[in-house]
C-alpha cells in the first residue's frame, strides 16, 4: 500500500524568513530515502512539508507542490487531518502519550479515527508492536503507562503508534538522534523490515547511518547562513557515497566541511 | 473516511468533504437574523437574552450541518471551535461593558480640580468636591503597607528558595498558600480585633497593615518563582570564586531575577490598591485631609468610592464622584500593571525566559 | 525545584538526619554576614507563621467573647440582632448565603474561563492572542468595587429579561420562581462573582495549558487527529490539575467578595428556595453592611463569623492542595 511522492518547486516559510527553496524530488514507493545535510539545512523542515506538520509551527507556510500518487496535498479541498492519517510521523525525540497505557498509545490513532471493531483492536495493536519489534519485550505490561519503557522501546512504541493506522508513508525525523548505539541499531534493523510495506522517508545527521539503511540519498546544503536551504543532489546512496556528481557533497560526506 | 472506501477510490482519502471557508460565517449571520426575529416575536426585552438565542443557534447549527456533510469527527472539532468562540464572545461583553461604563461616566467629572480638592466643606448631595483627600489616603497606606509587606514577602522567598530545607521551609510553603486565600475582610476582621484589644480609634496605619497581610503571600509567591529561575550555574559560580553565600544573593541572584521581583511587587501593589473592605473597617473615611496615617480616620480611593455610592441611592452628584473615582482608580491599577509587564518585558532576557 | 542551593561545602549529605537537614546552611554561616542574612530571611518565614497563627488566635478570642453572649444557635439561627438585649445571632443565612452564590459563580465561570484559556492557546488567530491575554491580565486588576458599582448600574437591570424567562420555563422548579422584585438576588450575585473571578481563572489555566508539551500535540497531530482531539488527547490531561487549582482560587475570591456582592445584593436574613428572590446574605457583605453601625458586642459578633469564614476559606484552600497533590502523584506514576 505505499505511495510515491513527487515534490515540485517546494518553498517553505518561517514568517517572512525563507527556509527552503525550491525543492523538487521523487520519493519512491517501498524504498528508504535518506535526508542529509548540515544543520539547519531545512531537512527536517522539508521533512514536515510532506506531511503538512510545517504549518502547525508559528508563521510555518509553504508554496509549491508535494503529490502523493498525483493527489496535490496542498490542493484545493484537501483535508490536512486526513494527509495525517495517510502519511505518519515518528519524531527525534520519542513522545508516547505519557497519560496513556502501551496499548491505548498504540491504539490512539485508531481510536480517533473511530472506524474499528472492538474485536479487531487488540489485533491490531499486537500486529503494530510487532511490526515495531516491541511485542516481546512489553506483551506482559500492556496496561503500564508508556512512558515507563526505555528511550529505545518508547521509540519503537512511537513507530508501532505510527504504522497501526496503516499509513501510507511514514516520515522519521532523526528518530535515532536521542537513543544509544543498541536502540539504534534495532531501529535500523526495523527500518529495513518496514519499508517492506511502506514508504519511508527519514532525516539522519549520521552518514554511517544513512548508507546502511537508504536506498536513496539527498542531500541539502544551504549557501550561508540565513539563506534558504536547497536540494543539492538526490541519487541512489551507492553513488552518492561513492561517486556523487556534486562536489560539495563529496566534500560533506569526506568530512571536509559540516 | 473509512478504509473500505480508501481501499476502492485512493484518490478520495485525502479530499475529506469540507464546508467552504464562509460556512461559519453564514452559520452566524443565520443564527443571528434568526435570533432576532426570535427576540421581536417573542417580544423579549432584554439584548443579551437575543445574543444568548444567537449562539446557541449557531452552536446547533453548526453541530448538525457540519455533521452532515463532513463527518461527526469533524462536527465535533467544529463544535468545540465554536463554543470556545462563543465563551470568548460572551465573556468579552460584561468585560468591555464594565470599561465603557467606567470611562464614559467617570469622565463626566474627572478634572483637575477633583483630582485636587477634598470633600471638607462639600454635602453629600452637592456637586463638587474631589478626591484629593482620598489619594493622600490611599498612597500613604498603600506605601506603609508596601514598605512593610515587600521586604517579609522577598526575605522569606529567599529563605525558601536559598536557605530552605527540612520543616520550616515545608511549614512556611504551606501556609502562605493558604495566606493567599485569606479574604480581604478576614484580614481587616483580625487587625480589628487587635485594635479592640487596646481600644484603639481607626487610623490609617491599621489599613496598611491588613493590607500588607493581603500583599505578603503575593509577593512571596512571585518571588519565588523568579528566584527559581536564575541558574544554579550563576551562584555555583560565584560560591567558587569564595564570594560569601549572603553576598552571592545579594549580588548575584537578586540582581538577576530584580526585574521579575519588581513586576511581582508592583502587580501586588495595584492588587492591594484595589481593596476596600479592610479599610472601611480600620481607616474609617474622612471627608476632610488628613496626611497622618498615624492618627485619627483616613479616607482611601476605593472607600471613597464605596461611601458616595452608598449615599447616591444610584444618582446624583455623589454617585457621579463615585464614577470619577472608579476611573482614577482603574487607571492608576492598570498603569501599575503596564508599567509593570514593561518591566518584566524589558529585563525578560537576563532571566533566561 | 529541581534547583539545588548549596553549594558544595554546605551540601548535606545523601541521608541528612532530620536535625541536620533542618539547617543545612547555619553550619556553613561561621562569618557574620551570613549569620545575620540567614536570621533576617528565616525570621521573616517565621514572622509569616506568627502572623497566621495570630489571625487564628485572636478572631478565635474575640469570636468566644460574641459567642458566650448569643442568646441564640450560633450556627442555625435565622436572624442578626446584636443589638437586642440579649443579642441574637446565627450564621445560618450567611453560610447558605456564601456557598450557593460561590457554587452558581464557579459553574458558570469555570467552564467558560477553560475555554477561554483554550482559545488564547489553541484558537484565537496568532495575532490575537497576544493581546488578548493581555486584556484578560488587565481585566484581573480591576478593583472590586468596581465591579460593584457596574453590577448595581448595568447588569441588574439586564438581569430582569433572564429572571422573567427563567419563572416562566423552571419557574416549577421552585429554585427559578420569581415574584418579580428587584433583582438583587443571590443568582445576580452569582453571575457578578463569575465575571469577577473569570480573569483569574483563565490566566492560571492558559499558563497551564501552554505549558503542555508541544512533543506530545504533534504525536496527536500526526496521528491524524483534528484540533479538539490534540486537546483532548495532549493538552487537557496535563492542564487538570492547574484548572483544578485555578478554580479553587477563584472560589477563594469568590467566598471572600465583599464590596461586590454588598453593592448588588439587597440582604435580608432570610433563605429563599428561589435563587431569583432578593434577600439572604454572604459572610463578607454582612460584615461590611453592618460594621458601622455595630455595637461593641455586635463587632465581636462580625469577627464570629467572619472566623467561620477564615475556616471555610481554609478548607477550600487544603482541599485544593489533596487534589493537586494526588493529581500530581498519579501522573508522576505515568510520568
Amino acid at each position: 500500500m505505499s505511495k510515491r511522492i513527487d515534490v515540485s518547486g517546494l518553498t517553505a516559510y518561517y514568517g517572512s524568513h525563507k527556509a527552503i527553496e525550491d525543492i523538487s524530488m521523487t520519493v519512491e514507493p517501498r524504498s528508504v530515502t535518506a535526508f542529509i545535510g548540515p544543520s539547519g539545512c531545512g531537512k527536517s523542515t522539508f521533512l514536515r512539508t510532506l506531511n503538512r506538520m510545517h504549518e502547525v509551527t508559528t508563521g510555518g507556510r509553504v508554496e509549491g507542490k508535494v503529490l502523493l500518487d498525483d493527489e496535490d496535498l496542498y490542493g484545493h479541498g484537501i483535508d490536512p487531518v486526513s494527509v495525517r492519517r495517510e502519511i505518519g510521523m515518528v519524531f527525534q525525540r520519542p513522545n508516547p502519550f505519557p497519560t496513556m497505557s502501551i496499548f491505548d498509545n498504540v491504539a490512539a490513532g485508531l481510536r480517533l479515527a473511530g472506524s474499528y471493531k472492538k474485536s479487531e483492536l487488540s489485533d491490531v495493536v499486537e500486529k503494530s508492536l510487532k511490526g515495531a519489534n516491541l511485542w516481546n519485550e512489553v506483551k506482559d505490561r500492556l496496561n503500564k503507562p508508556g512512558s515507563g519503557l526505555s528511550g529505545g522501546q518508547q521509540q519503537r512504541l512511537c513507530i508501532a503508534r505510527a504504522i497501526a493506522v496503516e499509513p501510507k508513508v511514514l516520515l522519521m525525523d532523526e528518530p535515532c538522534s536521542a537513543l544509544d548505539p543498541i536502540s539504534t541499531l534495532a531501529i535500523e534493523d526495523l527500518i529495513g523490515e518496514l519499508k517492506e510495506r511502506f514508504t519511508i522517508v527519514i532525516v539522519t545527521h549520521n552518514m554511517q547511518q544513512a548508507a546502511r539503511v537508504s536506498d536513496r540519498t539527498a542531500f541539502f546544503n544551504l549557501a550561508a547562513v540565513g539563506q534558504p536551504g536547497r536540494l543539492i543532489e538526490i541519487d541512489d546512496t551507492e553513488r552518492i557515497f561513492s561517486n556523487p556528481s556534486v562536489q560539495a557533497t563529496e566534500d560533506y560526506i569526506s568530512g571536509r566541511f559540516g | 473516511m473509512s478504509n473500505a472506501v480508501a481501499a476502492e477510490k485512493p484518490a478520495s482519502t485525502l479530499q475529506g468533504a469540507t464546508l467552504p471557508t464562509w460556512s461559519p460565517y453564514a452559520i452566524a449571520g443565520g443564527s443571528i437574523v434568526l435570533a432576532v426575529l426570535i427576540g421581536l416575536v417573542g417580544s423579549l426585552d432584554s439584548k443579551v437574552q437575543w445574543g444568548l438565542i444567537a449562539a446557541i443557534l449557531f452552536v446547533i447549527g453548526t453541530y448538525v450541518v457540519a455533521a452532515r456533510i463532513e463527518g461527526t469527527r469533524q462536527a465535533k472539532d467544529r463544535i468545540a471551535t465554536s463554543l470556545v468562540w462563543v465563551a470568548f464572545l460572551l465573556a468579552v461583553v460584561p468585560l468591555v461593558s464594565l470599561l465603557w461604563t467606567t470611562i464614559s461616566r467617570g469622565v463626566k467629572v474627572l478634572d483637575v480640580y477633583f483630582l485636587t480638592h477634598s470633600m471638607g466643606v462639600v454635602g453629600d448631595t452637592e456637586p463638587g468636591g474631589g478626591i484629593y483627600h482620598a489619594i493622600i489616603g490611599s498612597l500613604e497606606q498603600v506605601g506603609l503597607a508596601t514598605v512593610i509587606g515587600a521586604p517579609i514577602g522577598v526575605l522569606t522567598a529567599i529563605y525558601l528558595v536559598e536557605y530552605g530545607s527540612g520543616a520550616l521551609s515545608k511549614a512556611v510553603t504551606f501556609f502562605v498558600d493558604v495566606m493567599t486565600g485569606i479574604p480581604s475582610i478576614v484580614a481587616g476582621l483580625f487587625i480589628l480585633s487587635l485594635m479592640l484589644m487596646w481600644d484603639m480609634q481607626p487610623f490609617g496605619f491599621a489599613g496598611s497593615c491588613a493590607l500588607a497581610i493581603l500583599m505578603m503571600p503575593v509577593v512571596v509567591r512571585s518571588t519565588e518563582e523568579m528566584l527559581k529561575l536564575v541558574p544554579n550555574e550563576l551562584r555555583e559560580a560565584s560560591l567558587a570564586l569564595g564570594i560569601p553565600k549572603w553576598r552571592t544573593i545579594l549580588k548575584v541572584v537578586l540582581p538577576t531575577a530584580i526585574g521579575g521581583i519588581t513586576t511581582g511587587i508592583m502587580l501586588s501593589v495595584a492588587r492591594i490598591a484595589g481593596e476596600t473592605a479592610p479599610v472601611l473597617l480600620l481607616v474609617f473615611g474622612n471627608p476632610f485631609i488628613n496626611n497622618d496615617p498615624f492618627h485619627g480616620a483616613q479616607a482611601s480611593l476605593p472607600l471613597y468610592i464605596y461611601q458616595q455610592f452608598a449615599q447616591s441611592a444610584g444618582s446624583g452628584a455623589a454617585y457621579d464622584r463615585a464614577w470619577a473615582a472608579s476611573l482614577t482608580l482603574i487607571a492608576f491599577v492598570m498603569i501599575l500593571n503596564l508599567v509593570a509587564r514593561g518591566i518584566a518585558r524589558w529585563k525578560a532576557p537576563k532571566t533566561g525566559r | 525545584m529541581d534547583i539545588s542551593t548549596k553549594n558544595p561545602e554546605e551540601a548535606p549529605p545523601p541521608t541528612p538526619e532530620p536535625a541536620a537537614a533542618q539547617k543545612p546552611a547555619a553550619r556553613g554561616a561561621t562569618r557574620p554576614g551570613d549569620r545575620i542574612f540567614l536570621g533576617l530571611s528565616r525570621g521573616s518565614g517565621i514572622l509569616l507563621l506568627v502572623i497566621m497563627a495570630a489571625i487564628a488566635v485572636f478572631l478565635t478570642y474575640r469570636a468566644s467573647l460574641a459567642i458566650s453572649k448569643d442568646h441564640a444557635n450560633f450556627l442555625t439561627t435565622f436572624e442578626w440582632n446584636t443589638g437586642l438585649v440579649p443579642p441574637k445571632f446565627g450564621i445560618a443565612v450567611l453560610a447558605f448565603g456564601t456557598v450557593v452564590s460561590s457554587i452558581i459563580a464557579m459553574v458558570i465561570a469555570v467552564p467558560i474561563a477553560v475555554a477561554i484559556a483554550l482559545f488564547t492557546t489553541h484558537y484565537a488567530p496568532r495575532k490575537l492572542r497576544g493581546p488578548v491575554s493581555y486584556v484578560i491580565d488587565l481585566l484581573a486588576a480591576v478593583p472590586s468595587i468596581v465591579y460593584g458599582l457596574w453590577g448595581a448600574l448595568i447588569l441588574v437591570p439586564h438581569m430582569v429579561g433572564l429572571f422573567g424567562w427563567l419563572n416562566d420555563y423552571f419557574g416549577w422548579t421552585g429554585i427559578f420562581s420569581w415574584d418579580q422584585g428587584a433583582p438583587r438576588s443571590m443568582l445576580t450575585v452569582g453571575v457578578l462573582l463569575a465575571i469577577m473571578i473569570l480573569p483569574i481563572i483563565t490566566n492560571v489555566s492558559r499558563e497551564v495549558f501552554r505549558q503542555a508539551p508541544q512533543m506530545i500535540e504533534e504525536a496527536a497531530l500526526a496521528l491524524g487527529a483534528t484540533r479538539w482531539e490534540v486537546i483532548r488527547m495532549a493538552v487537557i490531561p496535563f492542564g487538570r490539575s492547574g484548572v483544578i487549582s485555578a478554580s479553587m482560587l477563584g472560589l477563594g475570591r469568590a467566598l471572600g467578595e465583599t464590596m461586590a456582592v454588598a453593592t448588588v445584593l439587597s440582604p435580608d436574613f432570610i433563605i429563599h428556595a428561589s435563587l431569583l428572590n432578593p434577600g439572604g446574605g454572604t459572610f463578607a457583605q454582612n460584615i461590611a453592611s453592618k460594621f458601622s453601625e455595630a455595637t461593641p458586642d455586635g463587632r465581636d459578633a462580625l469577627i464570629a463569623s467572619g472566623l467561620v469564614l477564615f475556616v471555610i476559606t481554609l478548607l477550600v484552600n487544603g482541599a485544593a492542595r489533596l487534589i493537586i497533590a494526588r493529581r500530581a502523584e498519579y501522573s508522576g506514576a505515568n510520568a
